[in-house]
């Protein structure tokens, strides 16, 4: 990119987002919603689109979607309305899509993206619902199957203005989006199946020369991982650079065009249409009547609203002192983030509990590769083994032992922090008379240690510190190291 | 063979008579006759006296057989059944046969009826004089050689003839009541959202609805409550609970009812076009409502003579999108050797459709594109949000609207085949009505000197049957066209 030195380059990117949302049916008929059946074996009448049959809206996606929408700060239209959005391909049954054109479902919302330590505002233009198509299938040569199971799956098509800046700004907001979802529980949002996809809209503004210019814009379509949207982007804005160094064709009314992702070789390419391609002839749907969406039922949608992640992840850095940079980790996850609360409230200290969970909860999950959450350690138990640590009952190496401990499952009801801590002799003696006698003996036996305890102004701090070693020795590790240093203090004649 | 929808119910739920005698005796007159009308597309002898026996079998256990019972039904070909093929008239579904029945078939099956087989139409519901069904014309009873109206022209004729007691139109912008008003019998269309769609292969999906053709008002009334009602499985059904409409038709709430009844006549509405013979018997119905002592009043619905334009623009509109899913790649008509998707779109709706439903889908396709959406769909759609207020106006100065119900009686078959616009005038006085989504019927009330068949359509106000029906029957009381058969 030789000949692009010198020029200031800012990509200005809007993004498309395809969710499909976790209900049990589909958007228009009783058909389950399930993932890998037979092909053709989750279809009915209606996402057939077999003649007569007619759709009816489910309620629940309707309720996701008046969530999200709420989640992204947007406005909950009192009347939203569904059209047809007319295009022939194999994999729509009626040959038209049911969309929300004119009267979409939420409308004007924003959400804060932290970003490289700032935190970027994307307005959102619009999140809709709509039914997904099937799909097509190549696996004989030369012939093309239809799979229909898709047909019919609710989707919500988030959009937002062109407020992004760069590919890894465009990631970091469809990861956040995921996570987002994932906490509100309306879509799994699996990339592999499909769940969430993105069609970013991409174009340059070149300053050169003192003078501002605007590539045309390109759509580049259905992406399913993060790595292709990034990749994408970052391939989109490259070549939409170099293209303008050789034809200076900037940004006009229908110049904006389509193009693929090839992910093998790393490129887009242009995608061939043809002209009316584009004319969807959208008319609203005469057989589902426009919604009226009672304020009562948002307002208590409002209400329930759980705390979403980027809070959470605030207060978990107030409160359990984790640092920013791991906050993200525990609240991303909204299960684990239940799981520190719920151990918080089961008595747990708040601080000790933050540190098990960046360390040894947070391994485990890592080495079995599921949550913490996951892990099926009850917050009862996580709150109690913070509660021995805090009260000097047992140290942090010992915590971390009980914790492998409560992993092992075994028969019959697991056995809590303070048994398990009991079996294995980890519990720390805080009997006072016992921890006495280790000190006298401990300071009986290292004279020359005493005396520069009392009286070496240089060596004081280390000869304490052999002497409590001195005497954790004797004790076997059990004695309570706040006592023994107390009781070294006071032998000291301090 | 001429009774009526109660005689029949009556005599098999006693046990007087068996359903599968009378059906044995409708598929023997359909053997007969048929040829002769071509109302039918398909008879489904078999499966009709197999129904018949369950409902005798009921009647032996003393299980109540519901309404209809052993009463034979005919269906227009649009109205989706598990038995026999749905073609709704066209080559395109030649062969479809639908795995699912819509509901009005699941409500008259469990009213007792017994359906005797599918009835001829203009291919999807598309036309004026069934002339249009993609197999074969259907002919007047009262002379052959003329049309019975359409798209429900083989329901109306096989009533006519008596071939059944009752059949199922579809009307979204007259195909009921016009086919009825021209074989001489009673067609009702009832409200928007009266009764379910679900399973009636969609023409202008915001116009249609399913309505009964039958001789007489009572037995309309008894079919109507058989098959109206909410249906989960569609969404624009209206969730008001269904009166007792037969009942209504009793002496004394009919007395009630003719009291100080007001009958509107929208003057406009009787302008150019409109038959003289025509004219002469829709003045007589008139006189026959004040000689009852209604009250006959002028109104006015300045808007409706923009009804037919924008009718023609969304109902094909509508229709272009709901047609598109005939294409070739899933069940019905696929060309064989295309080249390719497109060329495999091109060939078989080419080869499917006929000359009327490509015009209609190439109009709604125009009405709807970029750069002329404005100008024909929302244009048309503002014009028949003021035909709605028009009647809304209307409701305060009359009870129930009275028109004829076509300009002319049947054509003769050929006559307007190659004028589309003189087909599309056919509908002028029923079209208001599916537009505002309000019931209508059409009565028998007169003939022509030809021997031609002539209607009276009253429309009512939204959910207002009931009242529809009185006032039909009131009209019917006294008179005896409906009692008047075509000669065999
Ligand atoms: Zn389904």
């Amino acid at each position: 990119m030789s000949a692009a030195e010198g020029l200031r380059i800012e990509p200005i990117i809007g993004l498309e987002v395809h969710v499909q949302l976790a209900t049990r049916t589909k958007m228009f008929c009783g058909c389950p919603l399930e993932f890998g059946a037979e092909p053709n074996a989750r279809v009915c009448a209606v996402c057939l689109g077999l003649p007569g049959a007619l759709p009816v809206i489910n309620r629940l996606a309707v309720e996701y979607a008046i969530r999200t929408g709420l989640a992204l700060q947007c406005r909950i239209a009192t009347h939203t309305r569904w059209d047809r959005k007319s295009y022939y391909y194999p994999d729509l049954p009626k040959n038209y899509q049911i969309s929300q054109y004119a009267a979409p479902l939420c409308l004007d919302g924003h959400f804060e993206l932290p970003h490289d330590h700032v935190i970027r505002k994307v307005r959102i233009r619009r999140a809709h619902l709509e039914e997904d198509a099937g799909k097509n299938l190549h696996d004989t040569p030369g012939v093309t199957a239809i799979d229909l199971n898709r047909a019919g799956t609710p989707l919500l098509e988030i959009v937002t203005e062109p407020d992004l800046r760069s590919a890894d700004e465009a990631r970091e907001f469809a990861v956040q989006l995921q996570r987002l979802v994932h906490y509100l529980h309306v879509s799994e949002a699996n990339m592999q199946m499909g769940q969430m996809r993105f069609e970013p809209n991409i174009n340059v503004r070149i300053s050169c020369d003192g003078r501002e210019h605007l590539t045309p814009i390109v759509e580049v379509k259905n992406l399913n991982s993060f790595r292709a949207l990034h990749a994408a982007i970052e391939y989109e804005v490259q070549r939409q650079v170099q293209e303008w160094l050789e034809d200076g064709r900037t940004a006009a009314s229908g110049n904006k065009s389509n193009r693929g992702w090839d992910d093998e070789r790393g490129i887009t390419l242009p995608q061939r249409e043809k002209e009316e391609a584009h004319d969807y002839r959208y008319f609203t749907d005469p057989d589902i009547p426009a919604l009226s969406i009672d304020p009562e039922w948002v307002a208590r949608m409002r209400d329930e609203m759980p705390e979403l992640p980027l809070t959470r992840s605030e207060r978990i850095v107030a409160e359990y002192k984790v640092s920013p940079r791991d906050a993200p980790a525990i609240a991303g996850d909204r299960a684990t983030a239940d799981l520190l609360d719920h151990a918080a409230e089961a008595g747990g200290d708040k601080q000790i509990l933050g540190k098990h969970f960046l360390s040894f909860w947070s391994a485990h999950a890592n080495q079995r590769g599921t949550t913490i959450a996951g892990l099926g350690v009850s917050a009862e138990h996580m709150g109690e083994l913070a509660r021995l640590q805090r009260d000097g009952l047992i140290n942090a190496t010992a915590a971390g032992q009980i914790a492998e401990a409560l992993l092992g499952g075994g028969d019959g009801p697991p056995a809590s922090p303070r048994q398990i801590a009991e079996r294995l002799g980890l519990l720390q003696s805080r009997d006072e008379d016992l921890i006495a006698e280790w000190v006298a003996a401990a300071l009986a036996a290292n004279a020359r240690a005493v005396e520069d305890a009392r009286g070496n102004p240089k060596k004081m701090q280390a000869a304490r510190g052999f002497l409590t070693g001195q005497v954790m020795k004797l004790s076997g590790g059990k004695a309570d190291p706040r006592i023994v240093a107390e009781l070294i203090d006071r032998q000291l004649g301090r | 063979m001429l009774d009526g929808i109660r005689q029949i119910a009556d005599a098999v739920s006693s046990g007087r008579r068996s359903a599968r005698d009378v059906c044995a005796d409708h598929l023997s007159r359909i053997r007969q006759l048929n040829a002769r009308y071509s109302a039918f597309l398909q008879v489904v002898d078999n499966d009709a006296l197999a129904a018949a026996d369950r409902v005798d079998d009921a009647v032996r256990r003393g299980q109540p057989p519901g309404p209809l019972a052993g009463v034979p039904l005919a269906l227009k070909d649009n109205i989706c059944t598990r038995i026999g093929r749905t073609t709704c008239g066209s080559r395109i579904l030649e062969r479809y046969v639908s795995p699912y029945d819509a509901t009005v078939v699941e409500r008259l099956t469990a009213a007792g009826a017994v359906i005797i087989g599918k009835t001829n139409l203009d291919e999807f519901a598309m036309g004026s004089s069934t002339e249009n069904s993609g197999f074969h014309p259907t002919r007047n009873p009262w002379n052959t050689a003329h049309v019975p109206g359409g798209s429900s022209g083989g329901s109306a004729a096989a009533v006519a003839a008596a071939l059944v007691p009752a059949a199922l139109g579809s009307d979204t912008g007259g195909s009921v009541r016009q086919p009825a008003a021209l074989c001489g019998v009673v067609g009702l269309k009832p409200t928007y959202g009266r009764v379910s769609r679900y399973g009636l292969v969609a023409y202008g999906s915001s116009l249609d609805q399913i309505g009964p053709l039958t001789r007489t008002v009572t037995d309309a009334a008894i079919v109507l409550g058989a098959i109206a009602g909410p249906d989960p499985r569609d969404a624009t059904s209206l969730p008001a609970p269904v009166p007792d409409y037969a009942a209504a038709l009793a002496d004394a709430p009919l007395a009630e009812r003719a009291a100080g009844l007001r009958i509107g006549v929208p003057r406009e509405c009787l302008g150019d076009g409109l038959d003289a013979e025509v004219r002469r018997a829709f003045e007589e119905a008139l006189a026959v409502y004040r000689r009852i002592g209604a009250r006959v009043v002028d109104v006015s619905l300045p808007r409706t003579p923009y009804s037919i334009a924008a009718y023609y623009v969304l109902a094909t509109a509508e229709a272009s999108s709901n047609l598109a899913r005939y294409d070739g790649v899933r069940d019905g008509h696929r060309a064989a050797g295309a080249q390719g998707l497109v060329d495999l779109y091109c060939r078989s709706r080419s080869e499917g459709f006929g000359a009327e439903v490509k015009r209609r889908i190439m109009l709604g396709t125009f009405a709807l594109s970029a750069g002329y959406h404005d100008a024909f769909y929302d244009k048309a759609r503002r014009a028949r949000a003021l035909i709605g207020r028009d009647f809304e106006q209307a409701w305060a100065h009359c009870d129930v609207l009275a028109t004829p119900t076509a300009p002319t009686p049947a054509f003769r078959l050929g006559e307007k085949l190659s004028d589309p616009l003189a087909m599309y005038l056919a509908d002028v006085f029923t079209v208001p009505a599916n537009l505002a989504g309000l019931p209508a019927i059409s009565v028998p009330c007169g003939f022509s000197t030809g021997g031609l068949p002539i209607g009276l359509q009253l429309t009512g106000p939204a959910l207002g049957e009931t009242l529809l029906l009185q006032a039909a029957r009131l009209y019917e009381r006294e008179t005896d066209w409906h009692t008047r058969r075509p000669p065999v």
